[in-house]
């Protein structure tokens, strides 16, 4: 019965709907590329200088620890409301899983590999390109899993700070005591996220290497 | 081939430095080993050999050639590398982990898969039935061929060893030893080795590095540390059956005598028999003579009076020839 008056919701509103489902989308993907952009090669970077190596993984768990509402609530003050604010506090979101697994994948590899490779005159680019890179990616793969999940989640928040997107329809929903409107909200966000865990796991995949697992 | 002088590496801290004042030279198709406790600076001259330590003081040349003249990159190409894990990258075929210096090199497809196939069957691996494998489906004997095959692949002629039978089985690694010994030999490599193992110096070397607290306790060939150690630690080193380990070395058909006629019951011996075999079959078989089995020719006798003669002139031959 409340899905079949979620339903009706819907098709009431086509183009509200499809305008926040556009805005979660975009605010999680840009959230996410701009995480992987800075978390990737920091991790890289910092997988070679065990003190820096430290220092990130430390940054990182407290990251992970803060909730997702308390960093949007702080971005607030800083940066004001809407669009932008709602993607820098989602990119802050994503960045701890994907440092840390990046960080992960480089240092799980082998001592062993590396200096065969260095010691039959691989460069540091060639080592990092085809040997670090390729043995890391699934587990920076699975980084990405993580941090899209919790993006896409997370951005039911970004409502709050006006930054739209399918967490409108919840926050109003529960505003209102209007189940079918939550629920307009809740259902694409549960299977966006869903959907994302499996792409990404077939991803995952995909980059594992032959030799591996 | 190889002149290290006066080599010294500190690390950071407070410690004695890791290699002292370390002078030794390796003649060409010679194979170097160095030996001696953890801790004596054998694995870190090593890599002082390629860079990949840089030394503090000293100097060494490969072919008349600083090492520090050269590009980094470009000398570790031209010098196999081999270690004790194999390090091969689990992500690669063996076809490709044997490629490695060709490409680097950038030789053209064919010509590498032509030395690929070549270098596979001389480290005894079916290079159709390998090649396209990967390295978790090899045993550690195995992975140590591709290693080996993989060192060789541009055709270097100094190659570094870092305990490269450490890992395996003793029957694999005696197996290992001798083969390798036999392609290193025919392929007339340089070769520096690093072990902890006497046995294994005994077996592999040409000539032994015996290392203490980074310092050059003995260089000598392997009869000569057995018949001469340098001192009380060398002696303790090689063992208190250093007589019986100079007796492996001594093959006992270049020992036998033809004058003697053996009595008909006389215990025998193969024609690859050293004298430690020889020994111990007299032993064994509580008699002085033995016979080598030879076709053709009168018998050789081995008896325990020509065995202790061996070992006496050995010792005096040692002194002449010694440093």
């Amino acid at each position: 019965m409340m899905l079949v008056d979620a339903w009706h919701y819907l098709t009431a509103h086509p183009a509200q709907f499809g305008a926040a489902l556009a805005v979660h989308v975009a605010l999680s993907a840009a959230a996410l590329v701009i995480a992987t952009a800075i978390a990737i090669p920091a991790g890289i970077y910092a997988a070679h200088r065990s003190g820096v190596a430290f220092a990130a993984i430390n940054a990182a768990n407290i990251g992970r620890t803060l909730p997702s509402l308390a960093v949007l609530a702080l971005v607030m003050p800083l940066l004001g409301t809407g669009f932008a604010p709602s993607l820098f506090a989602l990119s802050l979101l994503a960045l701890p899983p994907i440092l840390l697994n990046t960080l992960a994948g480089m240092r799980s590899i082998d001592a062993d590999i590396v200096d065969a490779a260095r010691g039959m005159g691989m460069t540091p680019r060639g080592i990092l390109r085809r040997i670090e890179w390729p043995l890391a990616l699934p587990v920076i793969f699975a980084g990405l899993r993580t941090a899209a999940i919790q993006v896409i989640s997370g951005a039911v928040l970004a409502a709050f700070i006006g930054g739209g997107g399918l967490g409108d329809f919840i926050t109003a929903g529960i505003a209102m005591m209007a189940v079918p409107q939550l629920l307009v909200g809740a259902i694409p966000v549960t299977m966006l996220a869903l959907g994302a865990d499996y792409a990404f796991g077939a991803l995952q995949r995909r980059v594992t290497p032959r030799g591996l697992g | 081939m190889i002149q290290i002088e006066h080599l010294t590496k500190r690390f950071a801290g407070p410690s004695a430095p890791a290699v002292d004042d370390l002078t030794l030279a390796v003649g060409e198709r010679e194979i170097c080993v160095l030996i001696g406790p953890s801790g004596c600076g054998k694995t870190t001259t090593m890599r002082m050999i390629n860079r990949m330590i840089e030394p503090d003081a000293g100097r060494i040349r490969i072919a008349g050639r600083d090492v520090t003249g050269i590009d980094p990159v470009t000398l570790r190409r031209s010098v196999g590398y081999v270690i004790q894990q194999v390090g091969l990258f689990p992500h690669m075929t063996i076809a490709e982990n044997v490629a490695t210096v060709p490409h680097l090199l950038g030789w053209d497809a064919a010509r590498a898969a032509r030395r690929v196939d070549e270098l596979l069957a001389r480290v005894d691996m079916d290079p159709a039935r390998y090649r396209d494998r990967y390295p978790r489906e090899l045993s550690g004997g195995q992975k140590q061929r591709v290693g080996v095959a993989r060192a060789l692949a541009a055709d270097p002629p100094v190659m570094l060893m870092d305990e490269p039978f450490g890992a395996l089985d003793p029957i694999t690694r005696a197996a290992l030893q001798d083969e390798f010994l036999r392609i290193l030999n025919d392929l007339g490599k340089t070769i520096v080795f690093v072990t902890h193992d006497i046995d294994e110096a005994l077996k592999m070397g040409s000539r032994i590095a015996i290392l203490r607290a980074g310092r050059l306790v003995q260089y000598d060939r392997p009869e000569a540390i057995l018949a001469h150690p340098a001192d009380a630690f060398v002696e303790s080193f090689v063992g208190s059956d250093r007589a019986l380990k100079r007796l492996a070395l001594m093959t006992a058909i270049d020992h036998a005598t033809s004058t003697l006629i053996p009595p008909a019951d006389a215990p025998r011996l193969d024609r690859g028999a050293n004298l430690r075999d020889a020994l111990s079959t007299l032993l064994q078989a509580g008699r002085d003579a033995a016979v080598i089995e030879q076709d053709g020719t009168s018998p050789r006798v081995i008896t325990l009076a020509t065995i202790r003669e061996a070992l006496a002139d050995g010792a005096r031959a040692e002194t002449q020839l010694g440093p």
